[in-house]
């Protein structure tokens, strides 16, 4: 992958994270799988909670560790959000009818991808959060075209 | 009317046959050791989310408990949602098959129906109208009941469940997920004066919960006292007994306070959390200052089953209604949608 496609952003706290998300959501076309990394507590759940708020849902955004995927069907696609924490094998994901989900009119966003190796597509984009002082430091990787048109448009975001 | 009931909307699969006149006659989860036994002993971790594979043997479990052939069955009922679409799939595609063959009605239940109505399974059983909190891994809400079917949500949690955040506070502390009965035992050994943990949306008005922010929180505690990457052991009683009290305390505010909403003299508990016996005491301790009383299920009704489908089925089922033979579930639900059943 190209070091050019890598870039980072310091967000100070929560309403920092789900601003970024927001951005993320403006600068997203369609189709894109995002793979969301960090560990528990670092705002995975709060920024999915600003891509659909990027996208015009108003409701809450529950964490789906327990139902492992809930889906939004807002005006203009359906957005995906996944937590693969409880799963114990990726095979499992078989059961769940996985390949439905991925789809041109789909965003996914999914947690805790790496319990999901194996059986899940290849990520356009590939975020993660780390702590950094008492804020949290956001990374993102493209690992395609698309997620490299995307990461193009998230240099210029500012939170 | 005798029902066979169906559950498989997450990970459990239950099955259950509950009779209007006799009550309960069977009931069977997939833990069960007759189930494992059927497979040879150990089922692999990999089928956990396998309805497909543990349905059958489990109805055939509970008609051999109940000492009936399938003819005594006089109708199905089936969890529709809300929940994982292919698991919900599997539950209702097999119940709509099997009432199509033994040609009787098929009916629909909603989850969370399952969960609310559940306490109407025991000796004592709480009468209309209540409030109910269901508290488990995957729901904190309050609920307004005035009848089967008549629901109102007062609040809900904006993001993680009680349960979740008491299961990731585990992980924390260096507990195995899930971890929340142990952050309990933890907590008992605790100093609960040595931490204030917040209690989330406690200083507003209104019903809804938030624990994400409390995870964070026991996230920022712990590190601040790890020492060299490790955290003593008084250091994880103490924080399992912060957590534990900040998480009684709020939903107690909130029972509190939507009790007091309501006028409603009663309060049931459902869900996995409410087997939580510090949460046990407080809500007791909270609805005598009420004058009000409290209802829960026995352990096993109160995570996932079958008896609590078969029962909310059969309510539906007396009252006339049924589900056409199309097979549709649906993942999102809300619970103020669903149709009250005529009293009388």
């Amino acid at each position: 992958m190209p070091q050019e496609s890598d870039s980072s952003v310091f967000v100070a706290d929560e309403a920092a994270m789900v601003g970024f998300g927001q951005q993320l959501a403006q600068a997203i076309s369609g189709g894109e799988v995002i793979f969301l990394n960090g560990d528990l507590g670092m705002g995975k759940t709060t920024l999915s909670r600003g891509v659909l708020q990027g996208f015009g849902h108003q409701g809450s955004v529950k964490s789906p560790t327990y139902t492992l995927v809930e889906p939004y069907e807002l005006e203009a696609l359906t957005v995906f959000h996944f937590d693969l924490y409880r799963l114990g094998d990726p095979e499992e994901l078989e059961y769940l009818g996985i390949r439905d989900y991925f789809t041109d009119q789909s965003i996914c966003l999914i947690e805790w991808p790496e319990r999901g190796e194996g059986i899940l597509p290849v990520a356009d984009l590939l975020l993660t959060i780390n702590v950094e002082q008492r804020g949290r430091r956001i990374t993102w990787q493209a690992q395609t075209e698309k997620g490299r048109q995307l990461a193009d448009k998230l240099k210029s975001c500012t939170v | 009317m005798r029902v066979l009931g169906i559950e498989t909307s997450c990970d459990e699969t239950g099955v259950a046959i509950y009779d209007s006149e006799a009550g309960l006659l069977g009931d069977a989860l997939y833990s069960q050791v007759a189930v494992h036994a059927e497979y040879g002993g150990v089922v692999p971790e990999l089928a956990s989310r396998d309805h497909v594979r543990k349905l059958l043997p489990l109805v055939k479990e509970v008609l051999q408990q109940a000492d009936m052939q399938a003819d005594a069955i006089d109708a199905v009922a089936y969890t529709a949602g809300p929940g994982l679409i292919g698991a919900l799939m599997v539950g209702a595609s097999t119940g709509r098959a099997m009432a199509l063959a033994w040609g009787v009605p098929a009916i629909g239940v909603h989850h969370m129906e399952g969960h609310l109505l559940a306490p109407m399974l025991e000796e004592h059983p709480p009468a209309f109208p209540f409030v109910a909190l269901l508290v488990s891994g995957g729901h904190t809400q309050l609920v307004q009941v005035d009848g089967i079917g008549e629901y109102t949500l007062l609040g809900e949690s904006l993001d993680d469940a009680a349960g979740e955040a008491f299961d990731k506070a585990a992980k924390m502390i260096g507990l195995n997920y899930p971890g929340g009965p142990e952050v309990a035992r933890l907590a008992e050994q605790g100093d609960r004066s040595r931490f204030r943990f917040p209690r989330p949306m406690t200083d507003r008005p209104g019903l809804d919960f938030s624990f994400s922010g409390l995870k964070t929180f026991t996230l920022n505690t712990s590190n601040d006292l790890r020492v060299d990457g490790v955290l003593a052991e008084k250091d994880r009683c103490d924080i399992a007994a912060a957590f534990e009290d900040a998480v009684v305390d709020t939903l107690a505010i909130k029972c509190r306070r939507a009790l007091q909403q309501t006028g409603f003299k009663q309060l049931i508990i459902a869900g996995g959390v409410s087997a939580n016996q510090r949460l046990r005491e407080r809500l007791e301790e909270m609805v005598k200052k009420e004058r009000a009383a409290l209802f829960y299920a026995r352990p096993r009704f109160c995570t996932d089953n079958g008896a609590m489908i078969a029962y909310a089925g059969c309510q539906r089922l007396m009252a006339g209604q049924s589900s056409d033979l199309s097979i549709q579930c649906q993942p999102r639900w809300p619970m103020d949608t669903l149709e009250p059943i005529t009293k009388g």
